[in-house]
C-alpha cells in the first residue's frame, strides 16, 4: 500500500494563471508527496477521472479568478463518481462569502493568499490520514 | 580632556570613504547582506566612486535623446504625463459601459476593456459554465457588443487599449464599430494588449488558444494589417508584466521581454517589412513591483538596451524605433488579502516606482484585487491614487528626478549587464520562440517563483500582515463583491441566441470559408489572415466562430507548462 499522500493540483474552469499552482505542487513534491499536476482549464469530466485512474487522496484546486464558482459541480461530480472520501481542499481567491457554500458543498478547506506552503503541506499529511482511515478501517483495526 | 577629533573634512573622496566604511562598520557590527529581487548585492552607500562620469554622455544622456536612459521624450511627465489607463471589465457590455464612464469622469484618459475568460478561452458565451460568465471580464462576442461597450466614446480622439491576443477578435469588433459611426480608422488609436503570444505560452495562458505556429503567423498578419490600415494602432504590445507576475525577477522579465520582442521583429524582418515600418508601433507592458529602485533601475536599463539593439541589431534610422514605449501595472502579486487597506500604500509605492521610471502609461491596482474583482470604489481609489501622486506629489515637475543618483545611476548599470546576459542566454537558445518551445524559460521562472515563496515563508522578506505585524482582522471590514447581474447577464445570453437566429447565416458561413482557406494557403499567398478577421467580424461572425475556425485550421493552443 502506498504511504506517500498522493495528491491532485489541478485548475478548473476559464481561467490560466498557474502561478498558485506550480509553487504548492512544485512544494508538495519537495516535501516528499507524490503530486499529479494537470495545466489550467481541466474539465469536471476529466479530473474525476484522473482522480479515479491515479487513486489519488486529496485533490487541490487552484483558482483566482471566480473559477470556484463551479467548485460545487466538481463536487456533485466526485460524489457520482463515488469518490466523496477524497478531500479536496481549494487555494487562492475565494470571497468570503462565496467561502461558505464551498464547505457546504464538501469542500475540506480553502486556502486564502498569503497561506504558507508548510502549513498546506501539513494539512494535506492530515487529510491523507483521515482519507485513509475511512477508506481502509480495517488496517487501524490491526494496528 | 576631551580626545582631539578627527580633522571635519576629510582631505579626499577616497579618504573620506575609508573613514565613513570604519565608521559605519563598527556601528552596524554585522552587516546583513541585502540583494534585490534579481540577485543583484545592495551595498550600504554609493557615492561618485560608484558612477563614471565619462559614460555620463554615452550611458545616461539627456531625455529624448538615444539611448535614453532618461525618457524617450524630452519633455517626458513635465511636458505630458503619462496616460492613465485603468483596466476594467466586468458583466455585460451594458454593465462595462456604465463603468467605463465612470472611470472616465473620474480622471482616467484612456478606454481600456478585459473580456471575460470566457472569451480568452476562445469561446463564445453559450460554449461555457454560465456561473462564470462576466465575472472577470466584459462577455463581448460580437461586432454589436463592442459598440454597446464603446457608447459614448469618441473613437477618434479616445485610445483604446484591448486584451486581445491572436487573433484580434477585438479590434476587429471596434473597427467594425467604427465604420458603422463614420469614424476614419486612420484616426483611431490604442494597443493590441495581450498581442504577445509567446508570454501566454510561459505564463498566465489569458489567449484564445490559438497554437503557437498560428498565433506566430497570425501576429506578423496582424502588424502588417495594422500599419497599413490602421496606422495609429500598436499592433504589438510586449509583454513582461505575465512573467514577472509568474514569477520571473525583475532582471528575467526584462529580459525576456526584449528576447520576445527581438523574436517579432525577426520574423517582422523576415516577412518583409522594413524595420522602420514597425518598430515605432511596438510597444512594452511591464509589471511594477514593489521593490522600488530595482523597477526603476529595470526602466531605465530596457530603454538603453532597447535603443542600441533597435540600431545595432535592425538598423533602425527613425528614431521612433528606438524608443522604449511602455505601459505599466502595479504588481498584483504583491498584494495581501490580510489588512486589504495596506494594499493601497503598496500601490502608491509601486506606481511612483514607475512614474521615476519613465512609463508612457500606468494602471494602478486596486486594493482589494487580492480579495476578488475589484469593486467600484476600490477602482476609484485606484485612479485617486494616481491623481495625488501626478498633481498633490508634484512627482512630474522635474525630469527623470533620481537620474544622476549614486544609486540608481549605478543599480541601472547592473541591471542592464544582468538583463543582457539573459538575452544573450535565450539567443544562445535559438532565441525566444525556440527557448519557450524548450520550456527553459518557464523552467527559470518557475525556480525564481518558489525562490521568493521560500523568502517570505521564512521571514526573509517581510509582508506586513502575512508574515510580519499581523493582526486579528474582522472579516466584515472587507468590501462586498462584486457580481455581475444575474438577470442582465441572463438577458445578454438571451439576447445573443436571438441575435445569431436572425443574422445573415449566409454571409457568415461565407466569410468563415474565407478565413479558412486564407488560413489553409502557406506563405503569403493567400492573403492577409487578420484582413480575413476584420471581413469576418464586421458581416457578424462571432467571436467563437472566428476562433474556432482559425483553431481547427491552425491548430488549438496549448500552454507549455512545466513543473
Amino acid at each position: 500500500m502506498k504511504t506517500r499522500p498522493k495528491v491532485l493540483i489541478t485548475k478548473i474552469g476559464l481561467d490560466g494563471h498557474d502561478r498558485g499552482s506550480r509553487i504548492v505542487a512544485a512544494h508538495l513534491r519537495d516535501a516528499g508527496m507524490e503530486v499529479v499536476y494537470t495545466p489550467p482549464w481541466q474539465e469536471i469530466g476529466n479530473v474525476v477521472k484522473l482522480a479515479v485512474e491515479e487513486d489519488v487522496d486529496v485533490i487541490g484546486v487552484s483558482s483566482l479568478a471566480t473559477d470556484h464558482l463551479i467548485v460545487p459541480k466538481l463536487m456533485a461530480a466526485l460524489r457520482e463518481a463515488d469518490l466523496s472520501d477524497v478531500a479536496v481542499i481549494v487555494g487562492g481567491i475565494v470571497p468570503d462569502e462565496d467561502e461558505q457554500a464551498l464547505l457546504d458543498a464538501g469542500v475540506a478547506r480553502v486556502f486564502h493568499p498569503g497561506s504558507p506552503l508548510e502549513d498546506i503541506a501539513a494539512y494535506i499529511v492530515e487529510a491523507t490520514a483521515r482519507v485513509r482511515a475511512a477508506r481502509f478501517p480495517a488496517l487501524d483495526a490491526i494496528r | 580632556m576631551n580626545k582631539p577629533l578627527a580633522d571635519p573634512v576629510p582631505a579626499s573622496i577616497d579618504e573620506a570613504q575609508v573613514r565613513w566604511a570604519a565608521e559605519y562598520a563598527a556601528q552596524v557590527g554585522h552587516d546583513r547582506p541585502v540583494q534585490n529581487r534579481s540577485g543583484i548585492p545592495i551595498k550600504p552607500l554609493y557615492t561618485p566612486l560608484d558612477v563614471d562620469p565619462a559614460r555620463f554622455d554615452t550611458d545616461v544622456g539627456f531625455p529624448g535623446q538615444p539611448p535614453y536612459t532618461r525618457g524617450i521624450y524630452a519633455t517626458m511627465h513635465r511636458g505630458r504625463t503619462w496616460t492613465q489607463r485603468q483596466l476594467i471589465g466586468l458583466g455585460t457590455p451594458a454593465e462595462y459601459n456604465a463603468r467605463l464612464r465612470d472611470i472616465l469622469d473620474q480622471g482616467a484618459s484612456a478606454v481600456s476593456l478585459i473580456p471575460c475568460n470566457s472569451v480568452f478561452r476562445g469561446y463564445d458565451m453559450d460554449e461555457v459554465d454560465e456561473e462564470l460568465l462576466g465575472t472577470c471580464g466584459v462577455v463581448v462576442n460580437s461586432a454589436d457588443h463592442m459598440t454597446t461597450c464603446l457608447d459614448g466614446v469618441d473613437l477618434s480622439t479616445t485610445s483604446c487599449a484591448m486584451n486581445d491576443p491572436s487573433p484580434f477578435t477585438l479590434l476587429a469588433f471596434m473597427l467594425a464599430t467604427a465604420r458603422r459611426r463614420g469614424v476614419d480608422w486612420r484616426t483611431i488609436s490604442g494597443t493590441s494588449n495581450q498581442s504577445d503570444y509567446l508570454s501566454h505560452f510561459v505564463a498566465n495562458h489569458m489567449f484564445f488558444r490559438l497554437a503557437l505556429p498560428g498565433a506566430r503567423r497570425v501576429l506578423t498578419d496582424h502588424i502588417a494589417w495594422c500599419g497599413e490600415h490602421v496606422p495609429r494602432w500598436n499592433p504589438l504590445s510586449v509583454v513582461g508584466q505575465h512573467m514577472q507576475q509568474a514569477g520571473a525577477t525583475p532582471a528575467e522579465a526584462m529580459a525576456f521581454t526584449l528576447s520576445s520582442a527581438l523574436q517579432y521583429a525577426d520574423d517582422c524582418v523576415a516577412a518583409g517589412m522594413s524595420p522602420d515600418a514597425f518598430l515605432p508601433r511596438f510597444t512594452f507592458f511591464f509589471d511594477i513591483s514593489i521593490s522600488f529602485f530595482e523597477e526603476i533601475a529595470k526602466f531605465r536599463a530596457g530603454r538603453r538596451i532597447w535603443a542600441r539593439l533597435t540600431r545595432e541589431r535592425y538598423g533602425a534610422r527613425d528614431p521612433r524605433s528606438w524608443r522604449f514605449k511602455f505601459h505599466g501595472q502595479t504588481s498584483g502579486v504583491d498584494l495581501t488579502r490580510q489588512q486589504p487597506l495596506n494594499n493601497i500604500a503598496r500601490v502608491a509605492a509601486q506606481a511612483m516606482a514607475g512614474i521615476f521610471g519613465g512609463l508612457q502609461s500606468l494602471h494602478t491596482d486596486a486594493y482589494d484585487e487580492a480579495l476578488s474583482c475589484p469593486t467600484q470604489f476600490g477602482a476609484r481609489i485606484a485612479v485617486a491614487t494616481q491623481n495625488i501622486l501626478r498633481e498633490e506629489a508634484h512627482l512630474t515637475d522635474v525630469i527623470d528626478p533620481l537620474g544622476g543618483s549614486y544609486f540608481v545611476e549605478s543599480l541601472t548599470d547592473e541591471m542592464e549587464a544582468r538583463i543582457l546576459a539573459i538575452i544573450d542566454e535565450v539567443e544562445a537558445a535559438g532565441g525566444m520562440y525556440r527557448a519557450v518551445e524548450s520550456g527553459m524559460v518557464q523552467r527559470r521562472i518557475g525556480e525564481s517563483a518558489r525562490m521568493h515563496q521560500g523568502r517570505i515563508d521564512s521571514g526573509a522578506q517581510t509582508v506586513v500582515g502575512v508574515n510580519a505585524y499581523r493582526v486579528d482582522e474582522d472579516a466584515s471590514a472587507r468590501p462586498a463583491l462584486p457580481k455581475p447581474d444575474p438577470a442582465g447577464m441572463r438577458a445578454h445570453v438571451r439576447g445573443f441566441a436571438d441575435w445569431k437566429a436572425r443574422r445573415s447565416a449566409s454571409a457568415v458561413d461565407r466569410a468563415l470559408a474565407d478565413l479558412a482557406r486564407t488560413a489553409q494557403a502557406t506563405g503569403t499567398g493567400g492573403g492577409n489572415l487578420f484582413g480575413q478577421v476584420v471581413a469576418a467580424a464586421d458581416v457578424g461572425c462571432t467571436h467563437g466562430e472566428i476562433c474556432g475556425t482559425l483553431r481547427r485550421e491552425l491548430g488549438f493552443g496549448h500552454p507549455l507548462v512545466v513543473v
